[in-house]
């Protein structure tokens, strides 16, 4: 094929690709036929990777108000921090989700987000609502828990965070590099808040012959037993044994997995209005809404996380299979922020050397 | 093709020129540049920290020699089967090279898994040290992926050598170790050098890789600029990190270019008969390539078929429907990645072959510009790139940063120097006497191009096509830095996201999934391998200029 064909096939392929992009404005598949009304607006979302809800639920949103709701995703939530931050000057969107409580200082020490305090805030308890300025409104939670392969186990699961350190489970965990993981951060803050000497307690769990993966997927798929590995348990989340009976092949009626709930750090799920925004009064409807039942109800089934409205309810699943501590472990978010980089670099002295 | 227009016939080469300095302008140096330039802003001590730093110069260290120690080892595995592949034409050849190039979209999750049951089955049977989580395991791992790169792009360029010297070295009574070592090995120099930078490379930015296979202390400079950037929010360090990966690219870019273009050798394109290998030696060889490659593969197609306890396909035909982990159905991520994948062939081949051409020319400074702007973008970072597009694309007239289309063209940028590296050896050989005797005769600069250089390197064309396809349907890193809109989602991140919730369900939808994109890639590969075989038969034979 001679040099100019390929040239004029790439030229009309770029124009035709900048034709798109001008007349592409922001629903998706030409989603806005049946919007006739000019007034309607389109708000973008900005979220992390594991975002996911049901189909209608925004189209719910759209039929009650008018606006329509585009969602970007971008990587984990160091990223979406991250780029969040790079692009205040010009955000992407007008909402972002999914800021959680070990990074929330980082986004909060700059002004990026517009204050909203919405009035759904009366139905979330008082220990979720971490920002004063209510620049972030909690959204949803989860915890970061050891889970334990039940019939892998020889005796009794453990029952405190300091059982790891026994004997009997020499050679059973593994955990996530902090560095690279946050289920791997939020076990090292667990290990913080929940043991006298976390330096101690790591010098211990090495002796005890930890594993440590650089993500949760090679932990949990090549090391854990669920996945063909040898060791019985994994830094997961609380839910993972829903999951565990949701997902099953064959199908099961209990969970394979328990959770230790004395190894649980919270994690809390924050949005909030970029600063910058065109539509402030429509970003502050789209607060309301993902506190809203419609959308809280969704979280537990799509993302594996819990709503923290008291007016959701649970699915049936999460009631029969999960277990939540009533004494999650959480440290300050701004001592977080403060403290990263010094203790994630001890602990790779500890745990390497 | 006289039946162009006679203005399209006019375009000087001047403006092919601008087309890849245009899109790699817009799409790479603009926004690297930027995201560099807004980061570096406390001036150069930066550097004096970084080289400070125990860590940073141990990640400099682990990745200049594992980069190395990758390159050496995937030229030590794969050049067997480039002999092989020199001797394969038709379909055997063909589904030879879909074999080994397979591995560039198989998740890296998923072949980690099956490396670390390897490692530690041989740990148990025969008592040899697990390499779970070391260096070794990355080096391997790097040589499974870059397999191909070294296998095809010397294979070929081997087959089309002019055999007539090593019958005539064998007639003067050399045996066949000395025709290999001193008629062969100098001539394949070339296409070696070429495999070897980009294996090199793309070790040296490895990211997944060293993620699940290595261990903690298997920290690379590309992990690092992500550890600073992401996890500690602390931009100038990640930069600073990113800069010197530049330059250590650069410098490498042009020692190879210069080896590249010392070693090479013009032939008479002569069709004369290969010498065959020893039956058992090929069969030897084929059987190692199957093995290493694919055990994986194997692994990966028995867990998508397991199901209930038994087997069944009922993995891939959850694959039409929705599952919450992902915005739109898997099928349908399959779709979109079909499509990227052939808008960023046809941009990174349009790209490459024109950056290639400029890289042949004689004049030095304008081969050494178009060698280093092709190759960079395989030595920089995807942090760096999608951070770059994220502050640079991001007001009109190049508001582009959450468009579609930016996912084709990041993966093209990744494929590009594929393509270069897989053209410029096969344009460097061909005898200038063939072009200047055209030319006395009377055929225009385009029609030479058309008429010798393009029927001439239809093989390498194939190979940088079928290179750029499978880049892009395996593509992971470029984009997951960048913001996407839920109808852009790829397979790639459709299996990461389904890897993201525990349950075996998910688990063999994921399997089946990959399987899936592993078919895809085989059969584009075996197509274009067919349609440049007839391709390159027919020119051969309506051409005056072969034998």
């Amino acid at each position: 094929m001679p040099i100019r064909s390929v040239l004029l096939v790439s030229l009309c392929i770029a124009g035709g690709a900048l034709a798109a992009c001008a007349s592409d404005t922001s629903a998706p598949d030409g989603a806005n036929e049946d919007l006739e009304n000019v007034q309607s607006v389109a708000l973008t979302l900005v979220t992390h990777d594991s975002f996911a809800i049901s189909e209608g639920v925004f189209e719910a949103f759209f039929e009650q108000t008018g606006i329509r709701v585009e969602v970007l995703t971008s990587g984990d939530v160091g990223s979406l921090v991250a780029q969040t931050i790079l692009s205040s000057d010009n955000p992407v969107g007008d909402v972002v989700f999914g800021v959680d409580n070990t990074f929330m200082q980082r986004v909060l020490d700059r002004s990026i987000l517009e204050p909203y305090k919405t009035t759904e805030l009366v139905n979330v308890p008082e220990r979720f609502q971490l920002d004063s300025t209510h620049r972030l409104t909690p959204i949803d939670y989860g915890d970061v828990c050891v889970n334990y392969w039940i019939d892998a186990l020889n005796g009794p699961p453990p029952v405190a965070l300091m059982d790891l350190v026994l004997p009997e489970f020499s050679g059973s965990l593994v955990v996530q590099n902090p560095e690279t993981s946050s289920p791997g951060m939020a076990f090292l803050l667990a290990t913080i808040a929940g043991t006298p000497d976390w330096e101690q307690f790591w010098t211990q769990l090495k002796a005890n012959s930890v594993a440590v993966t650089n993500s949760w997927e090679s932990a949990y798929y090549s090391e854990f037993i669920a996945g063909g590995g040898s060791r019985p348990m994994v830094v997961s989340y609380a839910s993972s044994p829903v999951a565990e009976v949701i997902y099953a092949d064959p199908p099961v009626d209990v969970p394979p997995t328990g959770v230790l709930l004395d190894s649980c750090f919270r994690q809390i799920e924050f949005a909030g209005i970029l600063s910058g925004t065109d539509h402030p009064k429509e970003a502050r409807s789209l607060i309301d809404f993902l506190l809203s039942p419609t959308f809280q109800n969704e979280i537990p089934m799509n993302m594996f996380m819990y709503p923290v409205s008291q007016k959701a309810e649970l699915p049936e699943e999460f009631v029969k299979h999960s277990q939540l501590t009533e004494n999650p472990l959480s440290l300050d978010p701004a001592e977080i922020e403060d403290k990263r980089k010094a203790w994630t670099e001890r602990w790779v002295e500890i745990v390497l050397d | 093709m006289s039946g162009w227009p006679q203005f399209v016939r006019r375009v000087p080469t001047a403006i092919i020129a601008f087309v890849p300095m245009v899109f790699l302008g817009l799409f790479f140096f603009y926004p690297v540049l930027t995201i560099l330039a807004s980061s570096l802003t406390q001036g150069w001590g930066g550097f004096a920290d970084i080289f400070q730093s125990s860590r940073a110069r141990g990640a400099l260290w682990f990745t200049a020699w594992q980069a190395t120690a990758s390159t050496a080892l995937t030229l030590i595995l794969a050049l067997p089967s480039a002999a092989v592949i020199a001797r394969t034409d038709g379909r055997t050849g063909a589904w030879f090279k879909a074999l080994v190039t397979v591995p560039f979209v198989l998740p890296t999750i998923v072949v980690g898994g099956a490396f670390k049951e390897l490692f530690e089955g041989m740990n148990s049977t025969f008592g040899l040290p697990n390499l779970n989580h070391t260096a070794i395991a990355v080096i391997i791992a790097h040589s499974f992926f870059n397999f191909a790169v070294v296998a095809r792009t010397v294979g070929v360029f081997w087959s089309g050598l002019d055999h007539q010297l090593e019958e005539q070295a064998r007639t003067l009574g050399s045996n066949s170790r000395q025709v290999f070592w001193r008629v062969t090995w100098p001539r394949l120099k070339p296409a070696i050098l070429a495999a070897a930078a980009i294996t090199f490379l793309f070790s040296f930015t490895s990211f997944g890789v060293v993620l699940v296979l290595g261990g903690l202390r298997q920290a690379t400079i590309e992990t690092e600029i992500y550890r600073h950037a992401i996890i500690r929010g602390d931009m100038t360090s990640s930069a600073t990190l990113a800069l010197i990966q530049v330059v250590a690219v650069l410098v490498l870019v042009l020692v190879n270019s210069t080896l590249e273009r010392r070693t090479s050798v013009t032939t008479r394109m002569i069709r004369s008969p290969i010498t065959p290998l020893r039956p058992r030696t090929k069969a030897g060889i084929t059987c190692f390539t199957l093995v290493f490659l694919g055990t994986p593969l194997f692994v990966m197609i028995e867990r998508s078929l397991s199901f209930g306890g038994g087997y069944g396909l009922q993995n891939y035909r959850a694959l039409f429907d929705k599952v919450p982990q992902l915005p739109t159905t898997a099928m349908s991520a399959l779709g979109n990645s079909l499509t990227y994948a052939a808008i960023a062939t046809v941009v990174a081949l349009t790209v490459g072959i024109i950056c290639a051409m400029a890289i042949v020319t004689r004049r030095k400074l304008v081969s050494r510009f178009f060698d280093l702007g092709a190759m960079l973008p395989l030595g920089v970072s995807a942090v760096t790139v999608g951070f770059g597009i994220l502050i640079a694309l991001d007001e009109a007239p190049f508001d582009w940063r959450t468009r579609w289309w930016i996912v084709p063209i990041a993966h093209a940028l990744v494929a590009v120097p594929f393509v270069v590296r897989s053209v410029v050896p096969m344009l460097r050989r061909i005898h200038p006497s063939l072009r200047e005797a055209a030319a006395l005769l009377g055929a225009s600069p385009s029609r030479i191009r058309r008429q010798i250089d393009v029927p001439l390197i239809a093989r390498g064309i194939a190979i940088a096509g079928g290179f750029a396809f499978a880049i892009s349907l395996g593509e992971f890193g470029a984009t997951s830095f960048l913001p996407r809109r839920a109808d852009t989602l790829t397979a790639p991140q459709a299996v990461f996201r389904l890897l993201g919730t525990p349950g075996d369900l998910l688990r063999g939808q994921a399997m089946a999934l990959s399987v899936v994109l592993a078919v895809a890639v085989a059969a584009t590969v075996i197509t274009s391998e067919m349609l440049s075989f007839n391709t390159a038969n027919r020119s051969r034979r309506k051409s005056p200029i072969g034998s």
